[in-house]
């Protein structure tokens, strides 16, 4: 990996006019979009190709601060739209950054069947364990027992494994890290956006502002610690037996495949129409 | 270009195949939808056409994700289309307003049938005309269009994607399960005999850099899709002329919305549709439109024949609605009745432009029936007594 000062990704991918962000201090998703942009600087993407595409929610404000072709549409619709843009114009290449509310709560339909389409597309997927935008309401992964304000009394219900999930609808590639996992982070982006296919790297993202401050983790070293302690490489996860890792979230790589992406296979089935049609050999 | 159907040549077939034919001949290239009765047939002839000539077809999860991946179709520069009926247009308005906001030309089809909620699937209706007007929220303005026949929905199904691509807004055809499942002769042109519009592109950096002002002074700024190099930043928030999200600044918000409604107002002329018959002479006049403007026409005829100086306004554009054409028409006439199969929507609209000049009667039917010729006829007799 080629060691690129901050300033010079800043300088060559940010909209100066657009900053400073609306990002509150402490708060991991400018880190994310760092490694992100890290990882198409390394790969050499032309940035002309790339679209980036949002919901709604903080994670979702990403694309407006780079200068990019960018679709900030509506809350868990990213991947509805990046289904359009990308079958119309195969030649793009598209990043969808989504918050975990806006992918699995309001999107978890267009989630799952994106993955199950496989349609090409790398999802950064910003998990900071609660509805930031809106004010630190309780999402789909908040952790059992944790605050929100519509539960002020902890979280009752069960959350989702948004990585495991991913893996279940069939993506190509899924890779789960905290923003701490800066390395990690960087290749698995890197790796997402070589694939075919859907591919997902989520992180683990401090919001000291809206969940740390509810939840006695008022700041982001605080949250970094207890990352430290809720997550668990995979490699060590696999020894452990299911009682430890009860509350825990493994972290790391956990699918990596090669199945045809749904532009791929859409190519195949115009073929197929038009044999079938008499139309081509 | 080779296509999957016959062209330049009349066929027999029904209102929704001819949408699905106008809509590839007016160079939709790209097709998402969701299954739903009275519409699905849209949907199965374009699945059967569109990878014939390198379009996409594909079956989204449901209807939001239908008219979304035909905004993101748009940007990417393609023709774009749905197609739904009442349930799933409820379902699809939150992004036609994230496409009129966005300024994105789209054609969204809603077939209507009975409702509210799932209510008749197989039996037309005309209870979407509100909703197709004002059904998302906040102040905004698009194009809804209404065709009687179903040559009138092949051909205004080409209306819908030109007025989409000059105005840069989404068009709605509003049609219904009679329309949509009726069999009529209709003739299919050749593409040299189709007028086509297509979106203005950037002509240079300057105007792609305000891919929501006004660069030409027609209230329209030039559209620069994606993969063209423009990095062009596309939001629903309230946004400056370059794409800046402005959500506070009253005058920002206030001249976005003002323009978008204005560039559809100021060209009412030209969007706005009606045919007269025998209006000129007429002491009493029906306006209609839709299915039921082909009874009323009837009923036009059958009152003529009778004595009773009758004329029929048909409306094929709900809106922008003229409200003045209305208004001139009231001023002529001793009272203006308007036959539609809901409880009274296009009479909300009839009224307004009457402004009081003669008085508006509604004759409303509902259940999934048109309205028969003679309903209109002892509406109206029972009336004049
Ligand atoms: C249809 C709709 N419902 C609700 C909202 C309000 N809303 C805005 S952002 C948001 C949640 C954002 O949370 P998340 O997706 O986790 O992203 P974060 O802000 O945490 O990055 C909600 C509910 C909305 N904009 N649209
Ligand atoms: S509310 Fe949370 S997620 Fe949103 S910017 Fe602030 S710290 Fe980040």
């Amino acid at each position: 990996m080629r060691l690129v000062s901050a300033y010079e990704i800043r300088d060559k991918y940010l909209r100066k006019d657009m900053l400073p962000t609306i990002f509150c201090p402490g708060c991991g998703i400018g880190s994310v979009l760092q490694f992100t942009l890290r990882a198409i600087d390394e790969l050499g993407l032309d940035p002309d190709k790339i679209v980036w595409v949002s919901g709604i929610g903080c994670s979702s404000r990403v694309p407006g601060f780079v200068n990019f072709d960018g679709l900030h549409t509506t809350h868990g619709r990213a991947l509805a739209f990046a289904t359009g843009i990308k079958l119309a114009n195969p030649e793009l290449k598209i990043i969808a950054f989504m918050g975990d509310g806006d992918a699995a709560a309001i999107g978890g339909n267009h989630f799952i069947h994106a993955i199950r389409r496989n349609l090409d597309v790398t999802v950064i997927l910003i998990n900071n364990f609660t509805y930031g935008m809106t004010g630190g309401q309780v999402a789909p992964t908040t952790p059992k027992g944790l605050r929100g304000t519509t539960a002020p009394y902890g979280q009752f219900e069960n959350p989702f494994d948004i990585a495991q999930l991913a893996v279940a609808a069939g993506a190509n590639y899924v890779a789960r890290w905290t923003v701490f996992n800066y390395i990690q982070g960087i290749n698995s982006i890197k790796k997402a956006l070589s694939k075919e296919g859907f591919t997902l790297v989520e992180f683990l993202s401090p919001c000291p502002i809206s969940f740390g401050r509810r939840n006695r983790m008022k700041t982001a070293p605080e949250l970094i610690r207890w990352y430290q302690q809720i997550t668990v490489p995979l490699a060590k996860a696999k020894k452990m037996p299911p009682e430890e890792l009860e509350g825990k979230i493994v972290i790391g790589e956990f699918v990596d495949r090669d199945r045809p992406g749904l532009v791929r296979e859409y190519m195949e089935y115009i073929k197929r129409a038009k044999k079938i049609m008499g139309w081509e050999e | 270009m080779k296509y999957p159907f016959p062209v330049g040549r009349a066929d027999f077939i029904q209102g929704d195949e001819a949408i699905a034919r106008a809509a590839i001949l007016a160079g939709c290239r790209f097709y998402a939808g969701y299954p739903i009765t009275p519409a699905s047939e849209i949907f199965e002839a374009m699945a059967l056409y569109m990878p014939l000539i390198d379009g996409v077809v594909i079956q989204m999860e449901d209807e939001i994700a239908s008219i979304a991946a035909v905004i993101g179709a748009s940007w990417a520069g393609a023709k774009a289309m749905t197609a739904t009926s009442g349930p799933g247009f409820s379902l699809m308005q939150e992004n036609i307003g994230y496409a009129v906001m966005t300024e994105t030309p789209i054609v969204v089809v809603d077939v209507q049938r009975g409702g509210p909620s799932t209510g008749q699937p197989t039996l037309p209706a005309q209870g979407d005309i509100m909703q197709s007007i004002w059904g998302t929220h906040g102040d905004h303005s698009l194009i809804v269009l209404s065709p009687s026949t179903v040559q009138e929905a092949f051909d205004f199904t080409i209306r819908a994607f030109n007025l989409a691509e000059k105005y840069r807004t989404p068009v709605i055809l509003l049609t219904d399960a009679e329309v949509g499942h009726m069999r009529e002769r209709v003739y299919i042109p050749n593409p040299e005999e189709i007028e086509i519009v297509n979106r203005k592109l950037p002509q240079n950096e300057e105007e792609a850099k305000l891919p929501f002002g006004d660069p030409h002074g027609d209230l329209v700024p030039p559209m620069p899709i994606f993969g063209k190099g423009f990095k062009t930043y596309v939001t629903g928030l309230t946004h400056d002329e370059r794409g800046r999200p402005r959500t506070v600044e009253r005058e920002v918000h206030e001249r976005l919305i003002k323009r978008i409604v204005e560039k559809i107002e100021r060209n009412k002329k030209d969007i706005f549709d009606y045919q007269a018959y025998e209006l000129e002479d007429a002491e009493i006049a029906i306006v209609s439109t839709g299915i039921v403007a082909r009874s009323a026409l009837r009923a036009v005829r059958m009152l003529r024949e009778n004595g009773i100086k009758a004329g029929l306004l048909k409306i094929n554009t709900i809106w922008p609605f003229d409200f003045e054409l209305i208004e001139s028409v009231a001023e002529k006439v001793n009272a203006i009745y308007v036959p539609e199969m809901n409880l009274g929507q296009l009479y909300h609209l009839v009224k307004e432009g009457a402004n009081g000049k003669a008085p508006v009667k509604l004759i409303s039917k509902i259940g999934g029936e048109v309205h028969t010729p003679m309903e209109i006829i002892e509406f109206i007799r029972r009336d004049l007594k």
